[in-house]
């Protein structure tokens, strides 16, 4: 089972991408996309340093998603007002260092991406010597908050989705 | 543009105020590039266009189609979805970058608290 299917999740994904860009529920697309959903994960696989992602707990990772998406909204109010209100040299921008325990490349991953999309926020390295985050951030006004904010709105929910065995498990079995 | 006319009042004006406010989330993007002094504040500005505006564009799209059409049209979700995953990695390759030219190019539109901060980070990663 997991040869031909190395990772379910892409392959619901790939089925669903396929039926919706072709807009179509005909029994032909269902075939045509059950292909490519077979396929392509098994072709890619060499292709990924680190095996797929075993997401352990799918509602954690809705759950999630559906935080950082009212955040981006959120966000994007803030920063709107302060590109529009505020003195450009007013703005307080600073990097942070963020201390990490998050460790699979997987989570890294995703939350590099959750933190790039919510604006305000950008990603600029994980310092490799102590595993810190450096985050630069649009308008600081606690760094103490900010910490707080990432570690336990987005860095635990992460270490959640992707718990325990996906890190020893993945060599092993992939 | 016949099938404009036959939208009902209602999708018309979901259609309407999604494109308007989706145009001037994506204008404020833009109007932050041109406002911000430094790099680092600039690299946020478009953020804001990505998120909210390409997503209340979309949904704008959908709605009208789906309307027109009277069928479900949702694969504009596609888009938003490309989007999302795309433009992040973007805005990572293009700030490290900056970081890692700053130091040597001692780029005058940095300001001097980012180069201190940047030097140290360029240190840490010359090991």
């Amino acid at each position: 089972m997991r040869r031909w299917f190395p990772s379910p999740m892409l392959s619901i994904g790939l089925l669903l991408m396929w039926l919706m860009l072709n807009q179509s529920l005909a029994l032909a697309h269902w075939l045509l996309g059950g292909v490519l959903a077979i396929v392509a994960p098994v072709l890619a696989r060499p292709l990924q340093p680190h095996g797929y992602a075993r997401i352990a707990r799918p509602l954690a990772l809705v759950r999630l998603l559906w935080m950082s998406t009212i955040e981006i909204v959120r966000s994007c109010f803030n920063v709107s007002q302060i590109i529009l209100f505020r003195r450009a040299d007013g703005v307080n921008s600073q990097f942070i260092r963020i201390p990490l325990d998050l460790h699979s490349p997987h989570g890294l991953a995703l939350l590099s991406c959750l933190i790039n999309m919510t604006p305000g926020t950008v990603w600029v390295d994980l310092l490799p010597d102590r595993h810190e985050l450096l985050l630069h951030v649009f308008d600081l006004h606690d760094e103490r908050w900010w910490v707080e904010t990432i570690k336990t709105r987005y860095e635990r929910p992460i270490i959640e989705v992707f718990e325990a065995p996906a890190a020893p498990g993945q060599g092993g079995k992939a | 543009m016949n099938a404009i006319d036959t939208l009902p009042w209602w999708a018309a004006v979901t259609v309407a105020f999604l494109l308007v406010l989706g145009g001037l989330i994506t204008l404020l993007g833009t109007v932050g590039l041109l406002r911000l002094q430094t790099f680092y504040q600039r690299i946020h500005g478009p953020a804001i266009t990505i998120t909210l505006g390409t997503g209340c564009i979309l949904i704008a799209s959908m709605v009208y189609f789906t309307v027109i059409q009277s069928r479900p049209v949702i694969h504009e979700i596609l888009i938003g979805a490309f989007v999302l995953m795309t433009a992040p990695v973007v805005s990572m390759l293009i700030m490290r970058a900056a970081i890692y030219r700053a130091p040597r190019t001692g780029d005058a539109a940095l300001t001097a608290r980012d180069t201190t901060q940047t030097q140290g980070l360029s240190d840490d990663q010359d090991r």
